[in-house]
């Protein structure tokens, strides 16, 4: 589904990705994780083109994103991604922020495009709140609203950046919950996140960075039990004692 | 000892108006057009294309680093053989409001374009990054979302703009055109009651500028508390 192949980026001189190359297959669930300036974040928005990079290949669905050719917006029309700041519209009531790509981007039908929102606001279980504006939620409602809103469009798969990172910590896991669920029916997906408790119930593997390089790349399994290298062991053992 | 005599007033209230009626023109089509011109020059200011961004500096960097009343003597002195030649006009025809109205807005789009470049800035960069990542094109992301959010932020300081724009109007004299001041100005060279002409026209500038700025604060608290 996506393939990331020897992919390197640069700002100005500054190497932010080195050489990074993995693939998630449909259906799976990749969590990657390392310490703040690693790189987790770019790769993913690599992954969509929301961030340029200089080599190397990466294709979702067969379809090449750093292609100048590509119809970027198409192909990101179906690539869910959900914000560590939520990014919900704020000037839209919620039931808008649903509708409105999937109105202005997909040419759905204002109440279909309402209809499909709110169902899918019902599945977060916040369908009480649709005629609110992003301002009266909190940090988590607002993050199951914007996971609703990248199930909108029909993604063949999400990208997840630190979903949780920016929540208080009550809230982490209702947005985890949805997260899991999703998981479970099988959507594929790739989450940069700090949160080992959810790798270790629903990753199929772990891919751990360092220095914009992709250090680990493990079945969850030997990931935690057994990482190969001494800073993915030192990572491990600070984010596990908390 | 000075005697002031205000008799000249109410007779020339009449002429008076029709000038004042000239100044909130120039006023409002100058905000319109300069708001919708500045908002496409601050785009191309924050564009990554090149030529784009160095016109637009260019245009605002011009504009802002040149007395107004130079500008509106270029476009009295210029514009009019411009539009006569271009249209087929008669020569002498009077297009002193046409060249002002033409002055005013280019000159405040590069204000207006300075205002709405901070507003688009105002507003966060995952904002856009959203709206790329759900498929949205450029177009779309910043008619839909940006800019929206963009004004919300800026209309006090638009307005206020606004009130610095009608004052600004009084400038227009330059080309004896009768705007509110220029109207002032004649009944009171006319009457020989320029001073007391001056001092009305001080006032109802600052009672209409003072009460449309307090209009703007009050705007300014109920939409931005704090």
């Amino acid at each position: 589904m996506i393939k990331i192949d020897n992919v390197s980026k640069y700002y100005g001189d500054f190497n932010v990705l080195k050489e990074c190359s993995t693939t998630v297959e449909k259906g799976e669930v990749i969590v990657v994780c390392g310490p703040s300036g690693s790189g987790k974040s770019t790769l993913i928005k690599c992954v969509n083109g929301l961030e340029p990079f200089q080599a190397g290949e990466i294709t979702v669905n067969g379809i090449s994103v750093g292609d100048p050719k590509t119809n970027l917006s198409k192909l990101r029309a179906h690539v869910g991604m959900v914000f560590q700041n939520f990014e919900l519209f704020p000037h839209m009531s919620i039931t808008q922020n649903l509708a409105i790509a999937q109105v202005k981007v997909l040419g759905r039908k204002q109440e279909e495009a309402v209809e499909k929102g709110l169902k899918l606001l019902d599945r977060v279980g916040l369908k009480a709140h649709a005629h609110k504006f992003p301002g009266q939620l909190s940090g988590g409602q607002q993050q199951r609203v914007a996971i609703a809103r990248a199930l909108a469009m029909d993604p063949i798969c999400m990208l997840f950046d630190e979903p949780t990172s920016a929540l208080d910590p009550e809230m982490v896991n209702e947005v985890l919950d949805v997260m899991t669920e999703l998981a479970q029916e099988g959507m594929t997906m790739m989450c940069v996140t700090h949160e080992m408790g959810f790798a270790r119930r629903v990753a199929n593997r772990v891919i751990f960075m360092d220095h914009g390089r992709i250090v680990e790349d493990d079945e969850k399994e030997a990931f935690f039990a057994n990482p190969r290298s001494e800073r993915a062991q030192q990572f491990l053992a600070k984010i596990l004692h908390h | 000892m000075y005697e002031f005599d205000w008799s000249s007033i109410p007779g020339s209230l009449p002429f008076l108006w029709d000038g004042m009626k000239i100044s909130l023109e120039i006023t409002l089509q100058a905000i319109v057009v300069g708001i919708v011109w500045g908002t496409l020059l601050a785009m191309m200011r924050l564009s990554s294309i090149k030529p784009l961004s160095l016109f637009a500096a260019g245009y605002v960097n011009l504009f802002r680093a040149v007395p107004l009343v130079m500008v509106l003597l270029w476009f009295f002195l210029i514009v009019p053989r411009f539009i006569e030649q271009l249209f087929g006009l008669p020569t002498g025809t009077d297009l002193r409001l046409t060249s002002a109205m033409i002055g005013f807005a280019l000159f405040e789009s590069a204000y207006y374009s300075e205002i709405i470049r901070a507003g688009i800035q105002s507003v966060p960069k995952g904002q856009m990054a959203a709206c790329q990542a759900l498929g949205m094109t450029y177009g779309q992301s910043m008619r839909l979302v940006i800019l929206p959010q963009a004004f919300r932020n800026m209309v006090p300081l638009l307005l206020t703009q606004g009130i610095i724009l009608f004052q600004d109007t009084s400038l227009v004299y330059v080309s004896a055109l009768a705007d509110f001041f220029g109207a002032a100005y004649k009944v009171g060279d006319r009457d020989g009651r320029l001073v007391e002409m001056l001092l009305f026209a001080g006032a109802v500038y600052f009672v209409i500028c003072f009460a449309a700025s307090q209009l703007v604060k009050r705007l300014q608290k109920k939409y931005h508390p704090a």
